[in-house]
């Protein structure tokens, strides 16, 4: 049962960050924090459909890690979900056309062996 | 906007730290549960309206807002590794503000994670082309 919610987390985080970076990339740089300009920044990139199935995705994943750490230590939990990296710097490079130099490929495996370390 | 600049600085800091206090109100409200989490509604509703997780989903609300914006200039592979530097806070504030013993392991994860973080930072920040202005 922990793998399969390990499984169900890494997809949905994944698809979710997909996505959501997707919408964001067409909608263009943010460059007005005022509460006011972000908060419609952010409801006209909402209104496409891609950040809906987005937060789905997160919730689902979010309730995946809740039911997780209740059965297991945040110990199991970070460095089991860690592939989340890996998967999601390939679909960056694969779906989103992202150029993922060799440079970055080093760092976020580095940063993979790193959360996985800290968490044993 | 190719290099790491100032905004995306004040960005990251902020996305990082929401996540990180987030996921330890998370963590201690579901340490409170004297049972593993059922799929059932009423228990996910009781499981939410624990006032560590509610104080958690606030924080990670503001970590939505805040990786939004961020995706909106920066990829996702330069964002992911980039935010994840908040594991090694993490140790870093256990052992120094909340007395934790950190083994030599989790130091040397905490060290990965810093180089790693510090590598992608020194790649374009973006590397698509921009959307609508």
């Amino acid at each position: 049962m922990k793998w399969v919610l390990v499984a169900v987390i890494v997809t949905a985080t994944t698809l979710s960050d997909a996505l959501l970076s997707r919408r964001m990339k067409v909608h263009g740089e943010i460059r007005d924090f005022r509460p006011g300009p972000l908060g419609r920044a952010l409801a006209a990139a909402a209104r496409h459909w891609h950040v809906p199935a987005a937060v789905v995705l997160m919730a689902v994943s979010f309730f995946a890690f809740l039911s997780l750490l209740s059965m297991a230590d945040l110990s199991f939990a970070v460095p089991a979900t860690a592939s989340i990296f890996a998967v999601e710097t390939l679909v960056a490079r694969l779906v989103l056309g992202e150029r993922v130099s060799a440079r970055r490929w080093l760092g976020t495996a580095l940063v993979t062996c790193g959360v996985v370390l800290i968490a044993l | 906007m190719s290099r790491l600049g100032p905004k995306t600085w004040v960005v990251t800091a902020v996305v990082v730290l929401a996540n990180t206090l987030g996921n330890a109100c998370l963590s201690w409200g579901m340490k409170q549960r004297r049972a593993p989490l059922a799929w059932a509604p009423l228990d996910l509703l009781a499981a939410v309206l624990s006032p560590w997780v509610i104080l958690g989903i606030t924080l990670l609300v503001l970590w939505l807002v805040g990786r939004l914006a961020l995706l909106s200039w920066a990829d996702l592979s330069f964002v992911v590794p980039v935010t994840a530097v908040g594991y090694a806070l993490a140790a870093v504030a256990g052992h120094f503000l909340l007395g934790e013993q950190v083994s030599p392991p989790r130091w040397a994860g905490a060290l990965l994670i810093a180089a790693g973080t510090a590598l992608v930072g020194t790649t374009s920040v973006r590397t698509t082309p921009g959307g609508r202005p």
